[in-house]
C-alpha cells in the first residue's frame, strides 16, 4: 500500500469536510466505548488479567527466537510448512510462490492486517490470482477499491446508503436486481454472494490472532464465520501472520482472549474462535490438504532491544482507536497507510520510516485516554514522544515551529530575560486586548484565532503584582 | 467525604513553593492569587519564587529533549528547598511528578533530586484536600456549572474527585456532570495550532457537551484547556463564563471571566 501520509493534514482537513465519514465516525465512536466499558466492568478481574497478559507477552518476547522455533517445529510435526519472512517483499513472494504451486487461482481471504502491511492483495493480483475477501467489511471495502479505515472494523467509515450503492453497482452481476438498504437484507445479499465464492475458493488465506508454540496451532477469531471457512474449505490454508503472535500455550492465548473481545467490540469472547493445526488428517471430516504459515518479521526483530519494545505487546484489539479523539474525528485513512490511531502512529513511523509520517506521531495531544484503554498497557504516548525526539533530533519537520520553540526554550532557560519578555509580552497585548476582553484576530496566531477568540493576556502579569504586593506588605 | 490520601504534613505550617505557570503568569494572574489564598486559609506558607519561568513540558512534548532537561534542573533547582510545591495545574504538575525523574533518568544525581523532588510535588486542588485534609471553603457563587477533566491531571494524578468535593461546599454552585467530562478538549499545548482544524472538532464536540447540561459556567483546573474551550464559546457568541476551579472556590469570581471584557 502506498504511503500517503505525508499529506496527512490535507486528508485530515477532507475528512473534516466530508459528511458521510463523519456520520459513520459519529456513529460508530459511542457504540464501541460503551460496549467496551460495560464488559470490562462486568469483568472484576479484568485488571488482574491484563497483568497476566503483559507477562505472557512480555515474556515470550524476551525468548522470541526460542517460541517461534518451538512453533515451527510443532507446525512440521503437525503437517506444515513454515516460510520465514524478513520483509514484506519476502512474505509476498513466499505466498505467491505457494499458491502457484497449489496451481489454483481463486483465493479466498479471511481479514489480516499483517496482509495488508505486506500488500498481499496487490502482490497476488500482480500475479494475476482472483482475490476474494469474505470478512463483510473487507468485502465491502474491496468493492470500493479502498483500504480498510480501522483495523477490527474496515469499513467503519462506510455508511449503509453508501453500501447500499456498492451492492448495486457490483451484484448486478449476481443477479441482484432490487436496491438493498435494511441491515438484514444487505447482510444477506453478502452472505448468498459470498457462499458460491468460498465454495470455489481454491486457496484460503487467514491471519492469526495468535499462533501457540506448543501445539503450532494458529488462532482466528470472527464474529462471521468467515475465518473458519476460509481455513478449512479450500485445499490449501495459508496463514500470513507476524513474529510477535506467537505465544507458549493454549492457556496463555486463553487468557489474551479474555481481553481481546472485550477491549474490542465489547463482547465477552468472539462468536467465532477457531484454532487450526497443520493440515486434514486421515480420520478428520473437513480441512485443507496443505498448511502453511508464512511469518513475517518486517523490523520487529530488530525493535526487540528498543524503547519501542512495548509495542510487541500490541493485540490488535482497535481500542486505542476508538478511544483517540483524533482518530474519532478524521477516521483512519487520513493516517494515510495500514495501521491508523494511536498504535498506527506509533507502528508506521517504525515500518515506513519517520520521514514521510512525521505528523503522526505530532498529531496527538498526549492525552493519555489509550494508555488507559490498552489492554497491553502500552505506553502509547511515550512512544509517540519518543517519535517526536528522534524527529527533533533528525530535525525532520520542525519548520518555522521548530524555531519558534527553540526561542522560547531558550528564553525559559535564561530566568531574568524570560521575565522582562513575559512581562512585556503581557503588558503589550494587555493594552489592546484586555478591554475587549479577548483578540478575534491576532498577527502570528492564525492558526488559534482560526476558530476561537484568544483570551487576552492581562496588563499586568502574576510576577509583576506579586512583586508589587510584597514590597507594599514589607 | 473527604479522605487524605497523601501523608500529613510534618509542620504545622509547611512552606509551599507556588509554582505560577507561564499560562496564568500571563493570561490570568488572578488563578495564581487564588492558590496563594487557599494554600493560606488551608495553613500553607506560600513562597513564590521570582525565578521560575516554566516546566518545560513544550519543549518535553516537543521532542526537544535537550531543552526539556535543562529547564526540568533548572525548575529542581529553584523549587526543591520547599516542603511542597504547588501549582493549579494538572498538566505542568504533571510533568514535574511524573516525567521529570525519567527525563533526568540518565544523570545519577539528577535522578535521585528529581525523584524526591517528584514526591513532594502536587496540583492545588489534590493538595488541598489529599495532603492538607480541606474539605471545605467559604464561598460563594450562585450559577449551574459545569467540570471539565483536564486529560494529565485526571490520568496521571487521579484528579477527579477532589475539585468535585471542594466545589460541593461552594454555596449556590450547583454541578452538572459533563458528558464526556474526560474527553480531551483538543488543547493539547502546542496540537492546537499545529492542527488547528482536527482541534477545533474536539473543541466543537467538547462546546456541544456543555451546551448539552445547560451550564451557566465552565469550570476546570488547567488554564491551557480553559483558554481552548472559553475562546471557542466566545467565538461562538456563547454566554457561557469560564473561570478555573480556584478561582471559584477562593471566592475570585466577581470580575470578568476568562475571555470577557472589562467592566
Amino acid at each position: 500500500m502506498k504511503v500517503r501520509s505525508a499529506a496527512f493534514k490535507e486528508n485530515a482537513r477532507a475528512a473534516l469536510g466530508d459528511e458521510a465519514l463523519q456520520a459513520a465516525l459519529a456513529k460508530a465512536k459511542g457504540g464501541f466505548v460503551d460496549k467496551r466499558r460495560i464488559a470490562v466492568e462486568g469483568l472484576p478481574e479484568f485488571d488482574a488479567i491484563r497483568d497476566v497478559a503483559i507477562e505472557i507477552k512480555e515474556h515470550t518476547l524476551s525468548h522470541l527466537d526460542y517460541y517461534l522455533e518451538q512453533y515451527e517445529s510443532q507446525v512440521i510435526a503437525s503437517g506444515g510448512q513454515v516460510h520465514w519472512a524478513r520483509t514484506p517483499k519476502e512474505a509476498c513472494e513466499a505466498v505467491v510462490a505457494i499458491c502457484r504451486q497449489a496451481g489454483g487461482r481463486r483465493i479466498i481471504k479471511g481479514k489480516s492486517m499483517v496482509g495488508e502491511e505486506i500488500g498481499i492483495n496487490e502482490a497476488l493480483g500482480a500475479a494475476e490470482f482472483e482475490v476474494m475477501e469474505t470478512d463483510l467489511g473487507e468485502y465491502i471495502i474491496q468493492l470500493a477499491e479502498e483500504p480498510p479505515s480501522h483495523i477490527i472494523a474496515p469499513a467503519v467509515h462506510k455508511t449503509r446508503d453508501q453500501i447500499s450503492d456498492l451492492f448495486q453497482a457490483h451484484h448486478g452481476k449476481y443477479g441482484l436486481t432490487e436496491r438493498v438498504t435494511e441491515v438484514a437484507t444487505i447482510v444477506n445479499e453478502a452472505r448468498q454472494v459470498l457462499r458460491d465464492i468460498f465454495i470455489a475458493g481454491e486457496i484460503g488465506i487467514t491471519g492469526a490472532n495468535f499462533l501457540i508454540a506448543d501445539t503450532g496451532s494458529n488462532v482466528l477469531v470472527t464474529n462471521e464465520g468467515n475465518g473458519d471457512l476460509t481455513s478449512t474449505l479450500p485445499r490449501v490454508h495459508i496463514v500470513t501472520a507476524s513474529i510477535e503472535k506467537v505465544v507458549p500455550t493454549l492457556e496463555d492465548a486463553t487468557t489474551i482472549l479474555r481481553l481481546l473481545g472485550r477491549s474490542a467490540t465489547g463482547q465477552e469472547i468472539t462468536s467465532y474462535t477457531t484454532f487450526s493445526t497443520g493440515p486434514r488428517r486421515a480420520e478428520d471430516l473437513d480441512g485443507p490438504e496443505e498448511y502453511h504459515v508464512v511469518l513475517v518479521d518486517n523490523g520487529r526483530s530488530e525493535l526487540l532491544a528498543t524503547e519501542y519494545r512495548h509495542m510487541l505487546r500490541c493485540i490488535r484489539c482497535g481500542a486505542c482507536l476508538n478511544h483517540c479523539p483524533v482518530y474519532g474525528a478524521i477516521g483512519g485513512h487520513a493516517y494515510g497507510w495500514v495501521y491508523p490511531g494511536p498504535m498506527g502512529s506509533v507502528l508506521t513511523p517504525l515500518m515506513v520510516g519517520l520521514t514521510d509520517t512525521v505528523d503522526l506521531p505530532n498529531a496527538c495531544t498526549l492525552n493519555g485516554r489509550c494508555r488507559d484503554v490498552c489492554p497491553m498497557r502500552i505506553p502509547l504516548p511515550d512512544m509517540l514522544r519518543a517519535h517526536r525526539e528522534r524527529a527533533h533530533a533528525q530535525g525532520i519537520g520542525g519548520g518555522l515551529f521548530g524555531i519558534g520553540l527553540s526561542l522560547w526554550a531558550w528564553l525559559a532557560k535564561r530566568p531574568s530575560l524570560y521575565r522582562l519578555a513575559a512581562d512585556r509580552f503581557s503588558a503589550f497585548l494587555g493594552a489592546r486586548g484586555r478591554k475587549a476582553g479577548a483578540f478575534r484576530s491576532l498577527p502570528f496566531a492564525g492558526a488559534w484565532t482560526a476558530s476561537r477568540d484568544l483570551p487576552a493576556p492581562a496588563r499586568v502579569s502574576f510576577a509583576r503584582q506579586w512583586r508589587r504586593r510584597q514590597a507594599e506588605n514589607k | 467525604m473527604n479522605v487524605k490520601t497523601e501523608a500529613a504534613p510534618q509542620k504545622a505550617t509547611p512552606t509551599v513553593g507556588l509554582l505560577v505557570t507561564c499560562l496564568v503568569d500571563v493570561f490570568r494572574p488572578q488563578v495564581g492569587f487564588a492558590a496563594v489564598r487557599l494554600l493560606e486559609d488551608a495553613g500553607c506558607r506560600v513562597a513564590v519564587p521570582e525565578t521560575q519561568t516554566c516546566c518545560g513540558q513544550p519543549a518535553f512534548n516537543s521532542g526537544a529533549r535537550a531543552d526539556a532537561k535543562a529547564i526540568a534542573k533548572q525548575v529542581v533547582e529553584t523549587f526543591e528547598g520547599f516542603d511542597y510545591v504547588v501549582g493549579p495545574s494538572g498538566s505542568c504538575i504533571s510533568t514535574l511528578r511524573c516525567h521529570y525523574p525519567e527525563l533526568l533518568a540518565d544523570e545519577a544525581e539528577w535522578r535521585q533530586r528529581a525523584e524526591a523532588f517528584a514526591g513532594r510535588c502536587h496540583e492545588l486542588m489534590r493538595f488541598l484536600t489529599d495532603v492538607m485534609g480541606v474539605e471545605r471553603v467559604t464561598a460563594q457563587y450562585a450559577a449551574r456549572a459545569t467540570y471539565h477533566d483536564s486529560c494529565s491531571g485526571l490520568r496521571e494524578l487521579g484528579i477527579r474527585h477532589q475539585p468535585r468535593n471542594l466545589l460541593a461546599s461552594v454555596q449556590g454552585l450547583a454541578l452538572r456532570e459533563l458528558e464526556d467530562s474526560d474527553a480531551c478538549c483538543g488543547f493539547g499545548g502546542t496540537f492546537c495550532v499545529k492542527y488547528p482544524e482536527i482541534s477545533e472538532r474536539m473543541v466543537s464536540d467538547k462546546v456541544a457537551g456543555i451546551q448539552a447540561v445547560d451550564a451557566e459556567v465552565l469550570l476546570g483546573g488547567d488554564l491551557g484547556c480553559l483558554l481552548n474551550i472559553g475562546g471557542r464559546l466566545r467565538r461562538l457568541g456563547s454566554p457561557v463564563r469560564v473561570f478555573h476551579a480556584a478561582e471559584v472556590l477562593a471566592d475570585m469570581t466577581d470580575g470578568p471571566a476568562i475571555g470577557e471584557p472589562e467592566k
